[in-house]
């Protein structure tokens, strides 16, 4: 990769988490397009409980933290890492993936070819 | 527009749980094709990105909200089948550690958050280009479009599921005159942010564009990885 192509890629990943960190505590609190919907259509009602809403980062927050912008931004952060771990980890997987069956074509050609 | 458990009843919940697994599957089938030293970490990095934009609710009119979807604008960078993936990633780590979407509906919301949006956005994003001259500003308008169109059709996806197995029986013309009016202006807002951070990248690196690749002059999009199979070793 070229050292070009790492100062971009770092650069974003900063933005990223700048936008995470500290952009996110201004966003807008009101219900979000489906959630203002459901209660118009009087359908709100029927959501239950997430599963997980006991989960230390439910609801972009960190439990225990008091102060709603470090609680919001350090979720933010979490959330940027977690993502960027598990978005790299799959992507990584599925690259080695494909060419261990790249690689196995490649052998049962040469397998077919010298018997052949 | 994350979907929370129990607006949708257990079969829509399995049966769209089934088509999201599979569609992300071949997805992530199609884009290992492309992956390399570059594409890898920049398909992290925009899942990393989408989540942080979804953090940022914009007011889109009074007492409402609305998010970035992503579908549009991951498919633009990395192309559709790795940007499906990247959103899905995205939601699957919101439902899972930040209890937003709800774990049954992880389907649902993978399907008209991550499925719907890149193939549509991308689609119109094509469409846009074709006829467009080959110029990045082409590349920017055309993003934003798709991504503006990607939302309210994403709302119609859901007006449809919500009259085949929503919890409730509503008219399906409420719902859906509800959902659209909400989702153009929330697509609005989509559309300004894509063509922003798509102008962003264009400027600094085109190549790395997925969207831009036909601007590249005597590179072809995709090199082939795998050696060329050979009729002549039989």
């Amino acid at each position: 990769m070229k050292t070009n192509t790492k100062i971009f890629l770092g650069a974003g990943l900063l933005i990223g988490i700048a936008l995470a960190v500290f952009v996110s505590p201004l966003a807008s609190g009101s219900p979000d397009g489906l959630e203002k919907v459901a209660e118009e259509e009087g359908f709100a009602d029927t959501a239950t409980d997430h599963r997980l809403a006991d989960s230390p980062l439910a609801d972009y927050g960190i439990e225990g933290v008091d102060d709603e912008n470090l609680s919001t931004g350090a979720s933010g952060l979490i959330g940027v890492l977690l993502t960027l771990g598990v978005g790299l980890a799959i992507f990584g997987a599925a690259r080695v993936l494909r060419n261990d069956e790249a690689g196995q074509r490649t052998e049962q050609r040469t397998e077919s070819a010298s018997a052949g | 527009m994350h979907v929370p458990d129990g607006f949708f009843d257990a079969t829509t919940s399995i049966g769209t749980g089934a088509v999201a697994a599979g569609t992300v599957g071949v997805g992530l089938r199609k884009a290992a094709h492309d992956l390399n030293d570059r594409l890898t970490p920049l398909a992290g990095l925009v899942a990393a990105f989408v989540f942080a934009l979804q953090m940022l609710n914009f007011p889109v009119a009074s007492g409402t909200s609305g998010h970035l979807f992503g579908g549009a604008l991951a498919a633009v960078l990395v192309g559709p089948w790795a940007g499906m993936v990247c959103v899905s990633i995205v939601l699957f780590v919101q439902a899972l550690l930040f209890a937003d979407g709800g774990m049954s509906a992880l389907g649902l919301n993978v399907v008209l958050i991550a499925i719907v949006p890149a193939i549509v956005g991308y689609g119109v994003f094509l469409l846009l280009r074709s006829v467009l001259p080959k110029t990045r500003s082409s590349v920017v308008t055309a993003s934003g479009i798709g991504a503006f169109v990607s939302v309210p059709v994403a709302a119609v996806a859901f007006s449809v599921l919500f009259a085949a197995g929503g919890a409730v029986d509503l008219s399906f013309g409420s719902v859906l005159a509800a959902m659209v009016g909400t989702h153009v202006l929330i697509g609005v807002g989509e559309g300004l942010i894509t063509a922003a951070v798509v102008s962003a990248v264009v400027a600094s690196r085109p190549d790395l564009v997925h969207g831009a690749h036909h601007l590249a002059t005597g590179l072809a999009p995709n090199i082939a990885t795998e050696p060329i199979t050979s009729g002549a070793a039989s």
